[in-house]
Order: C-alpha cells, then structure tokens, then sequence
C-alpha cells in the first residue's frame, strides 16, 4: 500500500468518525440542551417551556420552607417569581434573597427542582442571576 | 521587606524568561555556540528566582502577614498550616505563581538533563519555554500580582473558602499544574522540531517521556479533583461534566492520544506530523483549560474573580502561541520525510484508529463545554449542557476504544495476522460474554447500559491479560519469574494502566446505574432504610475544630438486625466567612458507598438525612490509581527514562549543529 493510499484512508476513515461524531453532537444538543430563564422570561412565554430548564434569580423574602420534604421556595427576579419544589439537601450557602439557580421540570407552573445551586461565597452570584437582574433592571450590584 | 524582595525576583524571573526566550534562538539560528548554551544559564536563573518568589508569598502566608492584599483576601491566621500553606495556591494570583514555577521547574529539567540532545532542538526547546514563561510572568506581574500591598493593614484575613479547605484539594491544584505545564514540553519539543523541519526516533524517545510524566500528573490532578467533588460537596457524584471539570479533561484526552501516537513515532519512525499536531492541541488545550477557569467566564467554584482584564490577555496569549504554532505546523509539517509505511491491520494502525476516536471524543467534550459559550456570545441566550449530552456523545466513541484497547496491544507491528489474534482473545470473549449474562440477570430490570458496560470492561481486563501473560511465559512453567523481571516496564506499565481503565469502567458503570437514594426528614431514633442497610439516627452532638464549629449527627448502620458501622456527617460554621458547609460521612468497601450527608430539617429537632448506596464507587479511583501507577512503572524503563542516552547510534541521529 502506498503512502498516499494509507494517508487517504486514515483521512477517509477518520472524517467518517467526524461526521458520525457530528450527527451525535446535533441530535444530543437538540435534545439535551438546557435553557435558562429568569421568572419574568417565563411569564413572558405563551406557553410553558417542556423539558429541563433552568431558573435563576433570588430566593424571595419569607418564601423558604426549610427542612421537610420537600422543600419549597420562591425564586424571584423581583418582577415574578416561580415557586420552586425540591427534595434534597439544600446547599449550605442557600438563604433569602440570595442568588440560586434550580433545575428541573415545570409542572403547572412550578418547578420540581432536582438540582439547586447556591452561590459559592459570600462574594460571589452565579452570572446567569446577574444578567437576569439585570435584564429586569432590579440589578443594584456593579454594572 | 521579603514581600519586596519576591516581587523584585518575579521581575527579574521576567526578564530572564525574555533572555531565554530569544538569545538561544538567535545562538540555534547562527550555530553560535555560546549564545545557545545562555539557555541553560538563564534556565537556571529563572527557576531560582521563581522559587525565590514563591517562598516569599509562602512565607506571608505561614506567618499570616495580612500587609500583602492576597495573604488579607484567601487566609486567617486561625487557620491550620496545611491550608495556610495550601492557601498559596488556592487563589488566582498564587496558582499562577505556581504554574510559572512548575514551568520553570521543566525548562530547567531539560536545560540539565539533555545531555544526549542535539544542542540547537536543546536551545530552541529552552528557548521556547523561555518565551512560555514570559508569557505567563507578564501576565502576572500586569494583572494578578500576587505581592501587592494593603494599607491600612488589617487585623486578620478574610480566610480561604471553606470547601478549599480540604487535604484533598490541597495537592489537586499542584498535580493538576505538573500535568498542564508538563505538556509544555511535548510542546516546546514539536515547535523546535518545526524550526527545525525534521523529526526523528530521538525526538520521540525525548517527548513520550516527559507526556508520560505529565499524563500521570494530570491524571492524579483529575482523580484527586474526583474524589474530592465526591466527598466534599455533599452531592454524592463524582464527575458532572461541569466546564471546569471538561477543561482538565480535554487535555487529558489528547494527553493520552499524544502518548500513543508518540510510541508509533518512536518504533516505526510514522506519525510524525500527526503527533506533533497531537503535541501542539494538548497544550493549546492546557491552556484554554486555565484560560476558561480563570478568566471568569465560566461559574464555578474556581473562579476566584471575575475580571476581564485577565480573561482577555490569557486568550491573547493562548491565541499567539497555538495560533502561532499551528500557523509553523501548516507551513513546515508537508515539508518532513515521510514516515516508513505500514498496513492498516497493524499495531501502528490500531494506534492511528485510537488516536482518531481519542480525538473525536475530544471533539465532542470541546463543543459541549463551549457550545453555551458560544450561544451567549451569540445570541445572548443562556443554556446549559450536561451530563445528558455527554452520554449520548462522548460514551458512543469511548466504547469502540476501549473494544479496541484489547485488540491493540496484542497486534503485531507493520502487519498483522487479526485471524491469530482473535484465536488468542477467545478466552476474552467468553469471559465478556458470561460478565454480560450475569449483569443481564443479576440486576434488577433489564437495562442494556450496566450490561455493555461492564462486558467491555471484562473484555479489556482479560485480553490485556492475556496479553501479558502471553509475553512473561505464565503456565508454561520455566522461566515466568526471569522473564517478568525481563520485560520491559513500559509493558508492565501499560498492562496496568489498561487494567485500571477496565476497573474504572466497572466504578463507572455501578455508579451511574446502580446508584439508590433516600431522602428523610428524621429526629433521633428515626430509620431510613436503604439497599438492605438499616440506618438509624441516634444522636445530634456539637463540636468544634480549629476554626469551625461543628454539629455532629451519628448514625447507626445496621444489615440483618447487625449493626456493622456507624456514620457520622457533620455540618460545620466557619465563623470568619460566616459559611456553613456539609460534611459528608462515608462507609467505603470494595463493592461500593454507604453515603449520608445531613441538612437542615422542618424544625430544630428535625435533620434532613441525604443517603445514597453508590455500587462500586471505589472502583473509580482504584482505576485511576493503578492508570497512573502504570505510568510511572513505565517511567522508569530504562529505555525511556528522561534524559537517557542512546544505546544505539543510528543514521537518524546528527551531530549537534548538523542539519
């Protein structure tokens, strides 16, 4: 076999590989991707997202019903807000008014979290919550 | 007064990197002997005077002198000195200190161990590094330097994040930073063998070593940033495919097809251009890897701050390296000899087909991470993927490599004869086929996943040792023990690396399918029940550390009205950062993880218990323990051990100067 031969099909084989690699990437992405949405983006849709999504915000004031099974919040971009349910162990950092963002399915308008991601310290809001803040103009952090 | 003097050996460092970045360049380009040997000279001056610097911040941070912005921001003088010395690194303007020095560290292990190397590829190698490491220490110096002052001084620190503040992480950040900067010299090794247009066996027996290297460090880095997610977090998973856990990982997928494809170079003489190409993506993706961690574009518990200074000279510097050595690859890689020919059913070929599927994955990690980048670049809108897309992805390319990393080993070089070897891997197949039917009617209901998985598994186990058997002479009674002491410990080494990927699998496997969980909410005297173990809370008690308070809930563990355990997961305030975290308690044995973490509960009295029974858990970092060990026993072969001189002097070797 001579070297050009060997070099096209490693170069055959190989963009096979690719394309089959690139028709799993566009199927897995059409199916597996997870949007976010601030609570008034959500108003804003006619009908509710199906699927995983994820919501970001503030937990509202005087809406967390720690401990018990599940737990349940309120999540705000203090122009809506979505109530959340979620059985698990809440993040140590988690407390009002604070950034979160949860995941899971919407049922009738609530979240059924699996999954609630607080803040990592004190310093710290996950950037998803601050452009949602700041898209609602409730924003009072640094530009 | 030492803050001073770190800070003026960080600008010195700078200017000698500058020195060692360009005299010897111009030395290899003119043959002058004199202005190449400056490499090693300017080597060993950086790397004195980076560790000289890194003392000085270690000695702020040992004895808590909060005059310096970044000892006041990431310590207390409360802190045990494992995480006051820890804490160097863990902050951005101290990890990049480090990372400066652990590439110093390298320039100066090939300035001093290159004695069998062609003096100008030594000069150009130093030269390249010299030009890496100014790279970086001018990143420091303009936007994160880690020795500015603070006045007014205050009186005490404002501590390190408590979740860093683990045994675990202390050496995940440095073993992370020893496999990134370690492909730096596969890296300086290819742009020099560009300049130089020519590649030979000699290069290759420089280059897989020092990967070598850098592959086990990587992948300890990774296993120990594993484990650590596992029990730090509370969270019970253990990989979850979050950006910052795909940045290490990328480089480590093409870390491993470097290190394959650099035996193919160093046997048969092919593959050259390919590897180099492989050698140039692994640090380009070492370097997006810090890039994306540290720049803030990604949320995560690594990025310290979110500035966008830093972001954008990082991917400046990124883009001038990478782009810079892909733009050399493109004009001088058609230019080298061509490699000596081989069939397609061969070792060489089965190399070249795990090369190709290793790069595809990493292909398939690389979109997923920045695909959300991307988007929100784009449209602004904000998505996420996870581990769903990962598994329908990255999975469906790993499976035939790893049908094949049983093949592999056993063909031949140049031509091979596949029917003899599917004579000899029977025993292999039967063993994958019995693993399959037992976990087909073993488990309860019938998913196919735990069934391919752990088949596969069973498959690379036994023909990798079948492989080795066959090469030691077991069963065939004289001379087993002669010849394990006689082959060679790169073969030992791969056959426990090989090993460890099939442990890993199974760790994977039982994690992912098997995994039960319960949520309780519960007082004392409460019982949850869990995968045949009875578990009973008997009492909350408080404690305290050194700079925690503490509340512990005991468990009891019970199977079969026994009790075999107890557990105990603790929640802890660190008062100085006013942050609570989650302690988890584990009863680790072979055949998997008793998990609990504990929370706030309804009311004082009540916790919520989180416990999870994780099958086979252990498996994962038993897998990653004996990947690296493979690669350290292969390390020490003789044949490759870094620096060694050539046995034989072919026609491939050159006099020095010689081109």
């Amino acid at each position: 076999m001579k070297a050009k031969h060997r070099r096209l099909t490693f170069v055959g084989v190989g963009l096979l590989l690719l394309a089959g690699a690139a028709g799993l990437v566009l199927v897995a992405l059409e199916d597996t991707v997870v949007f976010f949405f601030a609570p008034s983006d959500l108003q804003a849709q006619e009908r509710a997202p199906e699927g995983r999504v994820r919501i970001g915000g503030l937990i509202e004031q005087g809406s967390l019903e720690r401990g018990g099974t599940p737990i349940r919040f309120r999540i705000t971009d203090l122009r809506a807000t979505v109530q959340v349910s979620y059985r698990g162990l809440l993040p140590d950092l988690i407390r009002e008014g604070q950034g979160v963002v949860a995941s899971g399915l919407l049922v009738n308008g609530m979240l059924e979290a699996d999954e609630v991601l607080a803040k990592h310290d004190e310093t710290y809001m996950p950037k998803e919550v601050a452009d949602a803040l700041r898209k609602a103009g409730t924003w009072k952090g640094a530009p | 007064m030492i803050i001073e003097l770190g800070h003026h050996a960080l600008v010195l460092a700078f200017l000698v990197a500058l020195l060692q970045g360009t005299v010897p360049l111009v030395g290899a380009a003119r043959r002058d002997r004199a202005l190449m040997e400056l490499g090693r000279s300017a080597a060993l001056v950086q790397l004195l005077a980076l560790a000289g610097a890194f003392a000085a911040l270690t000695h702020a941070y040992v004895t808590s002198d909060f005059s310096v912005l970044n000892v006041a921001e990431n310590s207390h003088s409360m802190k045990p000195m494992l995480y006051k010395v820890s804490g160097v690194w863990g902050n951005h303007e101290g990890s990049m200190l480090l990372w400066v020095l652990v590439l110093a560290a390298f320039g100066l292990a090939v300035a001093l161990r290159g004695h069998g190397l062609p003096a100008v590829l030594k000069a150009r190698v130093l030269a390249i590094q010299g030009l890496l490491g100014a790279g970086f220490l001018g990143f420091i110096l303009l936007t994160s330097n880690p020795f500015v002052r603070l006045d007014p001084v205050p009186a005490d620190g404002r501590d390190l994040n408590p979740l860093l503040q683990d045994p675990g992480l202390a050496f995940h950040p440095p073993m992370l930073y020893l496999g990134y900067v370690g492909f730096s010299v596969a890296f300086s090794f290819s742009v020099a063998a560009l300049i130089e247009g020519r590649v030979d066996p000699a290069w290759a027996r420089w280059v897989r070593p020092w990967t070598l290297a850098a592959w086990s460090a990587l992948t300890a880095g990774i296993a120990l940033g594993s484990w650590w997610a596992y029990y730090e977090l509370g969270w019970g998973g253990w990989w979850y495919w979050d950006p910052v856990e795909n940045a290490s990982f990328m480089p480590w997928l093409a870390g491993t097809a470097l290190l394959h494809s650099a035996i193919v170079v160093e046997k048969r003489d092919a593959l050259k251009s390919w590897t180099i190409l492989l050698a140039i993506v692994a640090f380009g993706f070492s370097l997006m890897g810090t890039f994306l961690v540290r720049s803030g574009v990604l949320t995560s518990v690594h990025a310290f701050a979110v500035d966008p200074d830093r972001g954008l000279y990082i991917l400046v510097l990124l883009a001038v390296t990478i782009g810079g050595a892909l733009a050399l690859f493109a004009f001088r890689a058609p230019a080298m000899a061509p490699g000596s020919l081989f069939r397609p059913i061969s070792r060489e070929g089965g190399l070249v087909a795990n090369n190709l599927l290793l790069a595809t994955a990493t292909a398939t990690v690389c979109v997923g991470t920045l695909y959300p980048l991307f988007l929100d670049a784009a449209t602004g809108e904000k998505v996420s993927v996870g581990p769903p897309f990962f598994h329908s992805t990255f999975v469906p390319v790993m499976l035939p490599l790893v049908l094949l990393a049983g093949i592999g080993p056993l063909l031949a070089w140049k031509r091979a004869d596949l029917e003899g070897v599917f004579t000899r891997l029977r025993v292999a197949a039967l063993v994958a086929g019995a693993v399959a039917l037992l976990t087909w009617l073993l488990q309860h209901g019938h998913h196919p996943g735990p069934v391919i998985g752990l088949a596969l598994a069973a498959w690379l186990a036994a023909s990798t040792l079948i492989e080795w058997t066959g090469r030691v002479g077991l069963f065939r009674r004289r001379g087993t023990a002669a010849r394990i002491i006689g082959l060679p410990r790169s073969a030992h080494g791969m056959t426990l690396a090989h090993l460890g990927l099939a442990v890993f699998i199974c760790g994977a496997v039982g994690d992912s399918f098997w995994r039960r969980e319960v949520v309780v909410d519960a007082t004392p005297g409460a019982v949850a029940e869990l995968a045949g173990y009875r578990v009973v809370l008997e009492d909350i008690r408080s404690g305290s550390g050194p700079n925690y308070e503490a509340e512990v809930v005991r468990l009891r563990v019970e199977r079969d009205g026994e009790t075999i355990g107890e557990l105990r997961p603790e929640r802890r305030f660190y008062p100085v950062q006013g942050t609570r975290t989650t302690e988890a308690a584990i009863r680790s044995r072979p055949l998997g993880d008793l998990y609990a973490a504990v929370g706030e509960g309804r009311t004082p009295q009540h916790r919520t218990l989180r416990l999870w029974h994780a099958p086979l858990v252990p498996w994962i970092w038993a897998g990653a323990l004996m990947m690296v060990t493979g690669g350290l026993v292969s390390l020490s072969d003789r044949r490759l051990r870094v620096g060694a001189p050539r046995r034989t002097v072919g026609p491939v070797t050159q006099p020095a100067g010689g081109d």
